[in-house]
């Protein structure tokens, strides 16, 4: 649904050149949440606003949908705009006008006759559980309510694409909580396309179908969350489930979806080995009960517990 | 000089100044409102980025902001002939001061529209909004409480450049305070005009505060 390949953007600041994206590919499919994950200062935000165009890449290509946006002239980049719809951290909301007027500007610009707009804009508002409030305008509304304005203006076109720009940064635990689930409602019910940008693992966790780790403008790596994990060396996974450094000897088992089966006691029943468990920590992600141990195995066979472990389907790593 | 007496001098001098104020405000509105708008625009990064006419602007308004009014009034005579027909009367003076008042009218409007910020920009963009739109529906009505107030900082202004309109004939309440007041020592009319000019812009400043108050209150 979005693809991007070779995206770089190199910025001019007071001569230096300074590199906020680094060639970096990525492949969101249809009706999936992906999530860019990274401290500020990573380059996804200038990724993201790449993805529309809010800023010209330097080099690569954009594509949304199906169409090349990289190559468009200017009338043609704002009607494919029109069907790629973005939320903001702060909201962006216009103060001028009320919840309604906001959600009905992007039909005004999109030259949706007047009766129409009003039946769309009491829809939409429906949609994210404002009805009550078009009349109100955004400093009434509390941050919660005003990102809900904020998606329901984004959907105004029924654009297949969602562009998140941090958009949970400003809220309290308990709203964002809310507005993630509304996001996944909408990616249920829609079908939407959802890419989104944080620094958040929790948002990740909580409604992502895949991640791309971003550092210094560049994707460390990328996939499914399920792939990630169970993918050696992984650092979602280290920063998922956060142990200290392994010593020498000891292992560290990665499970996804496994955790029902007591692999622990069938090993030391099977094997004649001790199993020491030193660390822990489960985590509910994608759907996915998913988690990670570390562990010190000893006795005669060692090496055939471990190779049994592995050959269960569990990620195991053994620190030298 | 008795009341019966001043009186029709300060009905008339008040008539003057409001129309001198009135007519000034209509045309450095004109003037100055897009001249404040394509300061904003043509800036570096702006919505229609270019440098080169953006120091032109830039310069054109320090200019007209850096001349004392008394020299502007005079200076440009010759074009007040040239549009008026005449350089004396309240009419023409109505050039100088939209002149005058023009430049720093656009310094307001563009400070009130970098209020506005990029994020409801780039909003508007993301949405597909063209530049025309971003302006008429996005940054003039964003920056409307800050244009309000700004636009009440320039009509005090005219009032008070409107005094000076006397040395071309113009008239109105501050020619008035100086010719009979000072210069016939009717202390009496000068504490009078005073006070008429105190109250019209105390109720100008009220009038643009409670404005300003209720839009931005939205």
């Amino acid at each position: 649904m979005i693809d991007v390949s070779g995206l770089r953007k190199v910025y001019q600041d007071r001569g230096r050149e300074v590199v906020a994206v680094d060639g970096v590919d990525l492949h969101v499919r249809e009706g999936e949440i992906f999530g860019v994950l990274g401290q500020s200062g990573a380059g996804k935000s200038t990724l993201l606003r790449c993805v529309n165009l809010l800023e010209r890449p330097t080099s690569g290509t954009v594509s949304v949908a199906g169409q090349e946006l990289t190559g468009l002239k200017e009338g043609e980049l704002r009607r494919a705009r029109q069907r790629i719809g973005m939320i903001h951290q702060h909201f962006a909301l216009l103060s001028s006008r009320t919840v309604a007027g906001n959600v009905a500007f992007p039909l005004e610009v999109m030259g949706m006759a007047k009766a129409e707009r009003v039946r769309r804009t009491a829809e939409l508002l429906e949609l994210v559980g404002l009805a009550d409030k078009a009349g109100a305008h955004p400093a009434q509304l509390s941050g919660g309510q005003k990102q809900r304005v904020g998606i329901a203006r984004a959907l105004a076109g029924s654009p297949p694409v969602l562009l998140s720009d941090e958009a949970t940064s400003a809220l309290d635990p308990g709203t964002t909580q809310s507005i993630l689930a509304l996001l996944k409602r909408l990616n249920r019910e829609l079908g939407l396309t959802i890419l989104l940008i944080t620094h958040e693992m929790h948002v990740v966790k909580s409604i992502c179908d895949s991640v791309a780790i971003m550092r210094d403008g560049v994707v460390e790596e990328s996939g499914t969350i399920p792939e990630l994990i169970s993918r050696p060396g992984s650092r979602l996974a280290a920063e998922l489930f956060p142990l200290p450094e392994p010593e020498p000897g000891q292992v560290t088992i990665t499970f996804t979806g496994q955790a029902g089966e007591p692999v622990v006691s069938q090993v030391v029943r099977k094997f004649d080995v001790d199993v020491n468990i030193l660390g822990g920590a489960l985590e509910e992600v994608a759907g996915l009960s998913t988690g990670r141990l570390r562990l010190l195995v000893t006795g005669d066979e060692r090496a055939a517990a471990l190779t049994y472990l592995a050959g269960r389907g569990l990620l195991v790593e053994e620190a030298r | 000089m008795t009341w019966e007496e001043m009186l029709p001098l300060l009905l008339e001098s008040t008539g003057q100044t409001v129309q001198m104020v009135l007519w000034s405000t209509l045309f450095t509105v004109i003037l100055g409102l897009p001249l404040g708008v394509a300061l904003v625009a043509t800036d570096r990064g702006g919505l229609f980025p270019s440098p080169a006419l953006n120091r032109v602007l830039g310069l054109i308004v320090n200019i007209g902001r850096s001349l004392p009014f008394i020299v502007l009034m005079i200076a440009i005579l010759p074009l007040t002939r040239l549009i008026v027909g005449t350089t004396i009367g309240t009419i023409a003076s109505v050039v100088p001061l939209t002149l005058g008042a023009a430049p720093f009218f656009a310094r307001l409007v563009e400070t009130a529209l970098r209020e506005v910020g990029r994020d409801r920009v780039q909003a508007a963009q993301a949405m597909g909004a063209g530049r025309v739109t971003i302006v008429g529906k996005v940054l003039l009505p964003e920056a409307m409480p800050g244009l309000v107030a700004g636009l009440t900082v320039t009509v005090v202004a005219l009032i008070s450049y409107s005094a000076m309109a006397g040395a071309i004939g113009g008239g109105g309440l501050g020619d008035l305070a100086i010719r009979y007041g000072y210069q016939r020592f009717e202390t009496t009319l000068m504490i009078v005009t005073v006070v008429v000019l105190v109250v019209v812009v105390q109720l100008v400043q009220t009038l643009g505060d409670t404005v300003a108050r209720r839009l931005a209150r939205n």
